[in-house]
């Protein structure tokens, strides 16, 4: 196995990973960076657990080999705000009782934070499609919904 | 095992990269497909080309009434595409409806047709929209209607470990023309179709000058209902016409029962509804470019 080494940005800073060739890059962030904030659910693109935002665009990072991510900028929740400073997101997923388990929590979020990005002020609809690829066992996905309607009032705001 | 993952910036360099790896080397485009196939074992290579960052695939072009769908574009930018909405709603709907919205950010239309699913949605709208695709490998270039592409259940004609396809191009609608893409789920996202119909449709002085209908999961790949366009052409649109279209379309039908798509009794009877909702959109589209 010859192994290579990665570079791109994850979370506006540059780094540099020995990967392998077959290594996707949930792998990579979850076991070699530690950032398991990321979930690894069904490994097949199915779930959207590990949904992080790459180039602008959200995708499963279970299918998507590492070194797709060379040259790549990559966001995953731990970059997208603190514990002093939580993103637009997460304050409206706690304050409107959108999480219950979590785990499909930080895809939730990218998801629609890719799709905040793009489009500050989307309708019922365009939330439905930005989250149609990530499954909650929990708590149902009306809650989730208000909560990126919200976050998308929150965002005019605070950018 | 693989070994290697390379990601050369040219077709060009796809090819001399195919060449010399003579078969251990495959490609990988977004790979939503091939990921889950290589650690089932179902396909093995040394080595992954990856050809979504080479600039010449990414892009959709419109050239002398010619549309372009390079080989690392994916669903998404097809079905977020002004173009692709108004010159072949067809595939863009189809495109729209692949998989999952993060599918559909990685997975490209290219690789769903070189996939080659019996009911790969874009593939099913390429075929009405009388698509083919340039194929590219040091043996020499070659186009292929997409059509032809299908060499069995899954089967492809294109040796990804020899052949680069490097797009599927078809003539944009005229003002006469229009197509629609009509599909059967269990739920509205995430989910195979149970079936899926494409059609294409010519119009002149009220008539309809051509039309292609194709439907799926009906047989190994795309299949046409060539005696539904036989009755429609040059006849006069009317909704009667359709429903004997589509009621001939069924006959050309092969579905299997599945637990994931229905019983054969089920699809069999939903097909005409389908083929009909299809026929009628796409006839509204060629008359409102009228407009």
């Amino acid at each position: 196995m010859d192994n290579k080494i990665l570079k791109f940005s994850l979370n506006g800073e540059l780094k540099e990973v020995i990967v392998s060739p077959s290594d996707m890059l949930v792998d990579v962030l979850r076991d070699k960076l530690n950032l398991t904030g990321t979930k690894k659910g069904c490994g097949k693109g199915e779930c959207g657990a590990c949904t992080v935002i790459m180039n602008g665009e959200a995708v499963n990072s279970c299918l998507v080999p590492a070194m797709k991510a060379m040259d790549a900028e990559v966001e995953t929740i731990e970059g997208i705000g603190s514990p002093e400073r939580l993103h637009p997101l997460q304050e409206t997923f706690m304050d409107l009782g959108a999480i219950q388990c979590g785990f499909c929590t930080p895809g939730m979020i990218m998801s629609s934070k890719a799709l905040l990005d793009k489009n500050p002020n989307p309708g019922k609809k365009e939330v439905r499609e930005a989250i149609s690829g990530n499954i909650c066992r929990c708590t149902g996905y009306v809650k989730i919904e208000e909560a990126v309607l919200a976050a998308s009032g929150k965002y005019k705001t605070k950018r | 095992m693989l070994k290697d993952y390379l990601l050369p910036e040219s077709t060009t360099k796809v090819v001399s990269l195919l060449d010399n790896c003579n078969g251990q080397a495959r490609i990988i485009a977004g790979g939503t497909d091939l990921l889950l196939d290589l650690p089932d074992g179902k396909v093995a290579t040394e080595c992954l080309i990856d050809i979504s960052r080479i600039a010449e695939l990414k892009e959709i072009s419109l050239e002398d009434g010619i549309i372009k769908i390079g080989a690392a574009v994916t669903h998404n930018q097809v079905a977020k595409s002004d173009l692709i909405r108004e010159k072949a709603p067809a595939l863009a709907s189809a495109a729209g409806s692949v998989g999952s919205y993060q599918i559909r950010n990685s997975g490209t239309v290219v690789g769903n047709v070189v996939n080659a699913q019996p009911a790969a949605d874009t593939a099913v709208a390429l075929v009405a929209l009388g698509a083919s695709a340039d194929i590219v490998s040091s043996g020499g270039n070659i186009t292929v209607p997409v059509e032809k592409m299908y060499a069995g259940v899954g089967k492809s004609i294109v040796d990804s470990t020899a052949q680069l396809v490097t797009c599927v191009k078809f003539p944009a609608a005229l003002a006469n023309e229009g197509s629609a893409f009509v599909r059967l789920e269990q739920r509205k996202a995430l989910a195979l179709p149970m079936l899926n119909v494409a059609v294409m449709v010519s119009l002149k002085e009220g008539k309809f000058e051509w039309v292609r209908i194709c439907m799926a999961p009906v047989g190994p790949g795309p299949v046409r209902a060539t005696a539904g366009e036989d009755i429609l052409r040059g006849a006069k649109v009317s909704p009667e016409l359709i429903n004997e279209a589509a009621q001939a379309a069924v006959k050309q039908a092969n579905p299997r029962s599945s637990a994931l798509r229905g019983s054969k009794e089920y699809r069999t009877g939903v097909l005409p509804a389908l083929v009909a909702k299809a026929l009628e959109s796409a006839v509204a589209g060629a008359m409102e470019i009228n407009k």
